[in-house]
């Protein structure tokens, strides 16, 4: 049996499930950034899954999993210096115990 | 047939570690589980022949972004966390939303007739990748650069102690 696209294309779908997953049970702050981390990855294997099997000639899938790979560095660097800051600010990380708008 | 065997074993390592990362009580333990996933992910690549992609895939985010989310998990409270609930409320209902969508997502991958392309990959990926970023995507690549300075800039401001 050979390997295909809708293989990678089922690993994919469950990894960014298990993402989703963590995204919406999660408490901690830092544990919902992972989850978004792990459907950010399912993406990229998506389109570089698509940039073999059905674009072979052109790159654009790989130059386009970069750009989000950069991207996801940025956002986890925000997202966890808002995570330091809420943390200061109000001594919790617990997403549902953050509750006020103005301190 | 070797292929088929390192994709199992690959996808394997990537899926059994993303459980331990979304389930685990242990703040920690998610945390250095992440790893496994990312380096399984990378060896996901490599049988696609994106090897350049890789590369940077275990520099970026097996490397510094676990390490910055074990950074932030030590300068917050609770430590591992073992002494809070870390699950809210939705727990059944976040699994069913998640198995559903995974149930839909499989049904239509698998019924779905993909275009097939001929032609195949350039042997080495990096110069052409190179090539790319700074012929046909360099308006991509200037405004990543943008993004990257502004993002810098904003986590420092945004983390930076009050007076």
């Amino acid at each position: 049996m050979q390997v295909g696209l809708t293989h990678f294309l089922i690993v994919s779908a469950l990894l960014f499930c298990l993402g989703l997953y963590a995204v919406l049970t999660r408490r901690n702050a830092v544990a919902i950034l992972m989850g978004i981390e792990l459907m950010l990855n399912a993406a990229n294997v998506n389109l570089i899954a698509f940039n073999k099997f059905t674009a072979p000639g052109a790159l654009n899938g790989q130059v386009f999993a970069l750009v989000v790979i950069t991207l996801a560095a940025c956002e986890a660097g925000v997202g966890l210096a808002l995570v330091m800051a809420a943390y200061r600010n109000l001594e919790t990380i617990h997403v549902d115990e953050i509750n006020v708008m103005k301190w | 047939m070797g292929e088929l065997a390192a994709f199992i074993i690959l996808s394997v390592i990537t899926l059994a570690s993303a459980v331990v990362v979304v389930t685990s009580g242990n703040i920690v333990r998610s945390a250095l589980s992440l790893v496994p996933t990312f380096l399984g992910i990378t060896g996901l690549y490599i049988l696609l022949q994106a090897e350049f992609v890789a590369g940077i895939q275990v520099l970026i985010y097996a490397g510094a972004i676990t390490v910055l989310i074990l950074f932030v998990i030590m300068l917050t409270e609770g430590g591992t966390g073992l002494r809070t609930r870390q699950v809210n409320e939705q727990v059944p209902l976040g699994m069913l939303a998640a198995a559903v969508l995974a149930l839909i997502l499989i049904a239509v991958f698998s019924g779905t007739e993909w275009p097939k392309a001929s032609g195949s990959l350039p042997q080495y990926t990096a110069a052409p990748i190179g090539e790319a970023f700074l012929t046909s995507a360099v308006l991509i690549f200037e405004i990543t650069s943008l993004v990257l300075l502004v993002s810098l800039m904003g986590a420092i401001i945004i983390a930076r102690r009050e007076r």
